[in-house]
């Protein structure tokens, strides 16, 4: 009997602890950009379509999960000449490698709402650990992250052959991420 | 009374000569390049060239603002002096709005000039598709109206060195070039 009771009492109290698990994703309001240099001079582009699948409840990092997928087709690198260019064998080869994926693999707490975030970056068949600084803020039920991370475009042969010229385009990448996303209500 | 160009206003008239006359070929010759590193080192260049010009430009004016140039003889008829210094000053014009617009044109494509590749020039308009595109015309129309005045400018230099056989050219060589 008293089983039933703490069972019940769990069940009864479960939605208020589902509500601070940020697990909806708004693309819309949503942003993914990235920094480049190109013959020293600073550029940038963003991607418009990307997908998100998160768990994230600042009290329970142990369990936190997020899986980013980034269709690089949608990449914008500010001049249509890059953009034809860039989804091309040598770089992304959007033919054969059609998204790019992060998968995290831990949380830890930084304090003041900071948060590093760790996980395994897939683009071109390569997969590379990378670790990325953001910050989480919430009111209500909505949550933003904002972060970034830097990259080795040659880590994942993004520019081959030719292009692999680091003079040209610079190896470093810097991403930055502005995630919002919602507690969904207990379906329950 | 000197007769003569001053040495700084000689080596500053051949060195933006020079520099024009390696930028503009290479302007035509490369924005119909496939994207490449090469093309991107090329307009890089292009672009290092055309901020020298005006920065030498910005010295010539200040020299020839506090060296006035020597007289044209009175054998020139009136007519060619004046046509000799509309071509000047048209140069003068040209050789700041060709760079500039230019300038202006890779602000608006969203491609900032940063000469040499280390120092960053500041954007004087923003990123801006149909600006770029007009600039784009403008850089070129201007191009072709300075390509007209350097071919007007080199043959009046021709007819005075080949046909007056008179000395106006060799005030703007260096000393052992003196006929």
């Amino acid at each position: 009997m008293m089983r039933m009771v703490f069972l019940l009492t769990a069940w009864l109290l479960a939605p208020v602890a589902q509500a601070a698990t940020f697990n909806q994703f708004l693309p819309a309001e949503s942003r993914l950009t990235f920094d480049y240099q190109q013959m020293g001079v600073n550029l940038d582009g963003k991607f418009n379509r990307f997908q998100a699948q998160l768990n994230f409840d600042p009290a329970r990092l142990a369990v936190a999960q997020a899986r980013i997928d980034v269709d690089l087709a949608s990449i914008d690198t500010g001049s249509e000449e890059g953009n034809d260019a860039v989804v091309g064998k040598p770089w992304f080869n959007v033919k054969d490698f059609p998204a790019a994926s992060f998968v995290s693999t831990g949380v830890k707490p930084l304090g003041n709402g900071r948060y590093e975030v760790s996980g395994k970056l897939s683009i071109k068949g390569r997969s590379v650990p990378v670790t990325a600084s953001a910050t989480f803020q919430s009111s209500g039920n909505r949550g933003v992250f904002d972060g970034s991370f830097t990259i080795k475009r040659l880590d994942y042969a993004i520019g081959e052959g030719e292009w692999a010229d680091l003079g040209t385009v610079a190896n470093g990448i810097q991403v930055h991420f502005h995630f919002v996303v919602t507690a969904a209500p207990s379906k329950k | 009374m000197d007769t003569r160009y001053t040495s700084t206003a000689i080596v500053l008239h051949w060195l933006v000569a020079l520099l024009i006359f390696a930028a503009f070929p290479l302007g035509f010759y490369m924005h119909d390049l496939p994207l490449s590193p090469t093309k991107l080192h090329l307009y890089s260049y292009h672009k290092w060239l055309g901020v020298t010009v005006l920065f030498l430009l910005a010295i010539r004016l200040a020299w020839r603002g506090t060296h006035r140039p020597p007289a044209l003889p009175d054998s020139i008829p009136a007519w060619q002096q004046a046509a000799s210094h509309i071509v000047h000053w048209g140069l003068y014009v040209l050789m700041l709005a060709v760079p500039l617009s230019g300038w202006l044109m890779s602000s608006a494509k969203g491609f900032q000039t940063v000469w040499f590749g280390v120092l960053p020039l500041p954007d004087l308009v923003g990123k801006d598709k149909a600006l770029g595109e007009a600039l784009s015309l403008v850089h070129t129309g201007l191009n072709y109206v300075l390509l007209a005045l350097v071919v007007l400018h080199v043959a009046a230099a021709m007819k005075h060195r080949v046909i007056d056989r008179d000395d106006i050219v060799s005030r703007m060589l260096p000393k052992g070039g003196r006929s």
